[in-house]
C-alpha cells in the first residue's frame, strides 16, 4: 500500500455564489427564465400585463370625477383630446350615485320632512363586526362581548326597519319565557317534559301575548325609531341584509337538517335529504321565483309578506341545505372515537351533541360556513331578476336618468370591486382560521 | 341454591313511548310524519283556497295553447304558432347546450389554469393566481351581464362589413363574422344528405335527429375501437418480447380514414356565412346572449374547476413520482400512469358537482335574455298565462331531474373507484 494521498488537509476559503444565482438575477432565473419555454411564457404574460395595465390605466386615470353627466364627460375627454367610446372612464357617476349604490332608496333626508336615518344601517353593519368579534377572534377580544353577539339578532331588525322598540324586546322575551317555564317544570316533571313545555309556553308567548304586550308597552312608554318600509332597500346594503339574515338563520336550520340527515330514524332522515336533496337540485332563481310568485299563494288567505320578507325565507331554505351539507362533513369528519368516548361517559344524544360533538363539528366547517356565506352574498345580485334594488338592478335605475343613460363600465366595474373586496377579504379570513385550527403537526 | 324468577312481566304504559328507548324512535318518527303531512296538507289547502278566490283553478291545459312568442337561438324548428309545451322543450335543449357548451370549455381552461398555477414560473402562476380571484370573488350575473355588455359595445355592427373599404373584416379566412348582433360560424352541410329520422310525429315533443351525424360518429366509433384494437395488440407484443412496436400512424390512419370516408360520401361541405343586405345570411347564427352566457359560464366555472385540479394534483404525494423514476418510467409515463389515475379519483367528484351548479347557474341566462328553460316556461309562457303555481313547479321539477341525472352519475362514478378498505 502506498501512504501517498492527494487528500487536501486545510479547507478552502469560501467563494462566493456566482453573481447569476443570487439576488435579483438570480431569482429571476431561477424563477422566469428558468427554461426555453418559461422565457417565452414570461413575456408573453410580462407583454399582456403590460397592455392591460396600460389600457386599463390610461382608461381609468382621468380627472372627470366632478362631471355632471355623461355629456360633460365626453366634453372633459374631448377638450384632452381623447375621442371614442372607450376615450375614457367617467367617475362623476361614481361620485353622484356611490350613496345609492350602497344604501338604495333608504331614507337620506333629501325628501322634504324625511331625515338622513343612513347612520342606522351603517350603524348595524359595525356592530355586526363587534358582535361578530366574539365568534370570529375569540382569543383576542373579550368575552363579555357575546352579549351583544346574543342581543344582536334583535338589534339588526330593529335598526333596518325602525319601528317600536318594543316589538323585537317583545320576541326576545319568548325565550325568556321558554327558559322560565324550563326551569318551573324541571323541578316538578323531569327534563323531557320540561323541553316540550318551554317549548310550547315559548309559542304560546310568541303567537298570542307578544304582539298585545309588545303594542301595550308601546302606548305606554312610545320609544321607537322611524320605520322605513322594505322596498326603500337597495343596493349593497340590500346585499348584506340577505346574506347576514340568511346565514344567521340558516345555521340553526342547517345543525337541525344535518342532524336529521345523520340519524338513524328512518322517516326523520328521509325527510330531511329529501329537502336537502330538492333545496340543493334546484337553482336559486327558482326559488326566487317561488318567492316573487307562489310564496303568498301557500300561505293563508290574506297574510300578504312583502317581497323581502319573501326573499328573506327562500333565501334562507337555500342557505339551509347547503349549511346542512357543510356541517354534515364536519359531522362525518370527526373521528368515529368521539362518539364512542361520549357513549361510554353515559351522555344521552342531546347532551353527546351539545358538549362534544357539535363544538368539534362547527369548528371544522368553520371554513365552510364562510365559503357558503361568501356563496350566498354574491347569489344576492339574483335578487334583481325579481326586480329589487340590488346594486346590479340600481345600474339600470342609473342608466334611466337621462344624465347617465349609456353609462355601462363604470358602475359595473365599480360593483365589482366592492364584492372582490368583501369576498376576497372572507376568504382569506377563512384561510387564516384553517390555519389557526389546525391541530396536526405541519 | 338461588331460584331463578321470571322477570318481571312487562305491561305496556303509556309514558314507555317517550321514556323507553325501544318506542321512542318509534314515536318520534310518527311524530314528525303527522307534523309533515299536517304542513303539506296546510300549505296545499291554503293554496287551494288563494286559487279558487283567484279563480285559477290548477290545469296543464295551457302547455297545449299556442304559445306566441318568438324564440330565436333555437336547436329545433319552432315558430309563435307552436304550443306552450314546445316552447318548454325549446328552452330545456337550450339550457342543456349552453350547460354542455361550458362544461367543455370550463373543464379545458380550468385543467390548463389548474397545471398553470402551480408551474415554477413566479409570473404565470401569480397571474393564475388573479384569474381564479378575479372569477371567484365576483357574481357570476354580474360577469354574465359585463360580458354581454363588452360583447354589445366593442364588437362591430354588421353594416362596418359592408363596402369597399370595410371597417371590420371576417376572420379565419373569411369564414368567420364577429359582430355585436352575435358571432356567425360556418355551418357543416351534406350534399348527399341521408335525411332525417323525425321522431314524435306531429307531438310538440317532436324532433329530427340527422342520419348524417349518426353515420359520422357510428365512422368514428368504428375507428376507436380499431385504434383500442390496435393498442392491445401492441400491448400483448411489448408483453411477449419487450418491443413495443410503433403503432401512431396506424392508430391515427384508423380513426381518420373511416370517418374522412364517411364524410367525403356523403358530401361534406361548410356553409359559410354572407353579408346580405344589412345582415348576414348562412352560417350558424350564435346569439350574443348565448356567447356572454357561455363564456361567463365557462370563465367562472375554470376558476373552481382550476382550483380542483390544483388540490388533485397536490393531493398526490411526492413519493408517487419519485417511486415511477426509480422504476425507470419517463415523465409523460409517469403522469399518465401513476399521477392522472390517482389525481382523477379526487378531481372528479367535486369536478362533477362544479358541472351540476354550472348547470343551475345557465338559469341566469334571464338576465341577458337568452331563451332558456327559465326564459320560456317560467319566463314569457309564466307572464302570458299568469300560471304561476304550473309553470314554476314543472320548471322546477325539470332542473330537480336534470340534477338527479347527474348526481347518479356520480354516485355511480364514485362507487365505481371507490378504493376498497378493511
Amino acid at each position: 500500500m502506498s501512504d501517498v494521498s492527494f487528500v487536501r488537509t486545510e479547507m478552502l476559503p469560501e467563494q462566493d455564489p456566482p453573481a447569476s444565482s443570487v439576488g435579483v438575477v438570480g431569482w429571476m432565473r431561477e424563477n422566469l427564465f428558468s427554461g426555453v419555454w418559461n422565457s417565452i411564457l414570461t413575456v408573453i404574460s410580462g407583454v399582456f400585463i403590460f397592455y392591460t395595465l396600460y389600457g386599463l390605466l390610461s382608461w381609468a386615470m382621468v380627472p372627470t370625477w366632478a362631471a355632471g353627466s355623461l355629456n360633460e364627460c365626453r366634453e372633459i375627454l374631448h377638450n384632452m383630446g381623447r375621442e371614442g367610446h372607450l376615450a375614457g372612464a367617467c367617475w362623476g357617476v361614481i361620485s353622484e350615485r356611490w350613496e345609492q349604490l350602497m344604501f338604495g332608496f333608504y331614507p337620506n333626508g333629501s325628501e322634504e320632512g324625511t331625515a338622513d336615518l343612513r347612520w342606522r344601517p351603517v350603524l348595524a353593519f359595525v356592530l355586526l363586526i363587534v358582535a361578530l368579534a366574539p365568534v370570529l377572534f375569540a382569543d383576542k377580544v373579550p368575552g363579555k362581548l357575546i352579549y351583544l353577539s346574543m342581543a344582536y339578532p334583535f338589534l339588526l331588525p330593529f335598526l333596518l326597519w325602525g319601528g317600536s322598540i318594543w316589538s323585537p324586546i317583545a320576541v326576545a322575551a319568548g325565550f325568556g319565557v321558554g327558559y322560565a317555564a324550563y326551569r318551573v317544570i324541571d323541578g316538578v316533571a323531569g327534563s323531557l317534559a320540561a323541553v316540550i313545555g318551554s317549548v310550547v309556553a315559548a309559542i304560546l308567548w310568541w303567537l298570542f301575548l307578544a304582539s298585545p304586550v309588545a303594542g301595550l308597552l308601546a302606548d305606554i312608554i312610545p320609544l321607537g325609531l322611524e320605520p322605513v318600509e322594505s322596498r326603500k332597500f337597495g343596493g349593497f346594503m340590500l346585499s348584506i341584509t340577505i346574506g347576514v339574515v340568511a346565514i344567521g338563520l340558516s345555521l340553526p336550520i342547517g345543525i337541525v337538517l344535518a342532524l336529521g340527515r345523520q340519524s338513524d330514524l328512518m322517516i326523520v332522515k328521509s325527510l330531511c335529504v329529501g329537502f336537502i336533496e330538492f333545496i340543493r337540485g334546484v337553482p336559486l332563481i327558482t326559488l326566487l321565483f317561488v318567492a316573487s310568485t307562489l310564496l303568498n299563494i301557500f300561505m293563508p288567505p290574506g297574510t300578504d309578506f312583502d317581497i323581502i320578507m319573501r326573499v328573506f325565507i327562500m333565501v334562507t331554505l337555500f342557505a339551509s341545505a347547503y349549511m346542512a351539507e357543510v356541517i354534515r362533513g364536519g359531522l362525518a369528519a370527526l373521528p368515529k372515537g368521539q362518539y364512542e368516548g361520549a357513549d361510554s361517559l353515559g351522555l344521552n344524544y342531546w347532551q353527546a351533541q351539545r358538549l362534544i360533538i357539535m363544538p368539534q363539528a362547527l369548528k371544522i366547517s368553520i371554513p365552510g360556513i364562510v365559503s357558503t356565506f361568501i356563496g350566498v352574498f354574491k347569489d344576492t345580485t339574483l335578487v334583481s331578476v325579481i326586480g329589487l334594488f340590488d346594486p346590479l338592478n340600481l345600474t339600470n335605475a342609473i342608466r334611466a336618468d337621462s344624465n347617465w343613460n349609456g353609462i355601462v363600465w363604470e358602475l359595473y366595474g365599480f360593483i365589482a370591486v366592492l364584492f372582490f373586496i368583501f369576498c376576497f377579504s372572507m376568504s382569506r379570513y377563512s384561510m387564516y382560521l384553517e390555519r389557526k385550527l389546525r391541530t396536526d403537526h405541519h | 341454591m338461588t331460584t331463578l324468577t321470571d322477570p318481571p312481566k312487562e305491561s305496556f304504559r303509556l309514558s314507555m313511548l317517550i321514556y323507553d328507548t325501544r318506542y321512542r324512535s318509534l314515536t318520534i318518527q310518527v311524530i314528525a310524519m303527522i307534523g309533515f303531512m299536517v304542513l303539506i296538507g296546510w300549505l296545499i289547502s291554503n293554496t287551494a283556497q288563494n286559487l279558487q278566490a283567484l279563480g285559477k283553478e290548477p290545469s296543464f291545459r295551457f302547455l297545449s295553447e299556442p304559445a306566441g312568442y318568438d324564440i330565436n337561438q333555437r336547436l329545433i324548428e319552432y315558430d309563435s304558432q307552436a304550443t306552450h309545451l314546445r316552447a318548454a322543450f325549446v328552452g330545456i335543449l337550450n339550457t342543456l347546450l349552453v350547460a354542455v357548451m361550458g362544461c367543455i370549455t370550463a373543464t379545458i381552461l380550468g385543467v390548463i389554469i389548474g397545471v398553470l398555477r402551480l408551474s415554477k414560473n413566479w409570473l404565470i402562476s401569480r397571474l393564475m393566481t388573479i384569474y381564479v380571484e378575479m372569477f371567484r370573488n365576483v357574481p357570476l350575473l354580474l360577469w354574465i351581464v359585463f360580458i354581454m355588455a363588452i360583447l354589445i359595445e366593442t364588437l362591430p355592427a354588421p353594416r362596418a362589413f359592408r363596402g369597399e373599404t370595410p371597417e371590420a373584416t371576417m376572420n379565419l379566412a373569411d369564414s368567420v363574422a364577429i359582430t355585436n348582433r352575435g358571432v356567425y360560424v360556418p355551418e357543416p352541410l351534406f350534399s348527399n344528405s341521408l335525411g332525417n329520422i323525425h321522431l314524435f310525429g306531429e307531438h310538440s315533443l317532436r324532433f329530427d335527429i340527422s342520419l348524417d351525424l349518426i353515420a359520422v360518429l357510428a365512422a368514428l366509433f368504428i375507428g376507436l375501437f380499431i385504434r383500442r384494437k390496435i393498442k392491445t395488440r401492441a400491448d400483448a407484443i411489448q408483453e411477449s418480447t419487450g418491443d413495443r412496436p410503433t403503432t401512431w400512424y396506424l392508430s391515427l390512419g384508423a380513426v381518420v380514414i373511416p370517418t374522412g370516408a364517411v364524410l367525403i360520401a356523403l358530401g361534406f361541405h361548410l356553409g359559410y356565412p354572407e353579408l346580405k343586405g344589412f345582415n348576414f345570411k348562412g352560417g350558424i347564427h350564435m346569439r350574443n346572449s348565448l356567447i356572454a352566457l357561455w363564456l361567463a359560464l365557462s370563465l367562472y366555472t375554470a376558476a373552481f374547476i382550476a382550483e380542483i385540479v390544483r388540490a388533485g394534483i397536490l393531493a398526490i404525494s411526492k413519493g408517487q413520482t419519485e417511486a415511477a423514476s426509480a422504476l425507470g418510467l419517463r415523465p409523460n409515463r409517469t403522469m399518465s400512469l401513476v399521477i392522472l389515475p390517482q389525481a382523477l379519483r379526487v378531481i372528479i367528484p367535486p369536478l362533477i358537482s362544479n358541472y351540476l351548479n354550472l348547470t343551475k347557474n345557465s338559469s341566469l341566462a334571464i338576465a341577458v335574455g337568452y331563451m332558456d328553460l327559465t326564459g320560456t316556461l317560467m319566463g314569457v309562457t309564466l307572464n302570458q298565462t299568469g300560471r304561476e303555481l304550473e309553470t314554476v313547479l314543472m320548471g322546477m321539477s325539470i332542473y330537480l331531474a336534470i340534477s338527479l341525472l347527474i348526481s347518479m352519475v356520480m354516485n355511480w362514478y364514485n362507487n365505481s373507484v371507490k378504493l376498497v378498505e378493511r
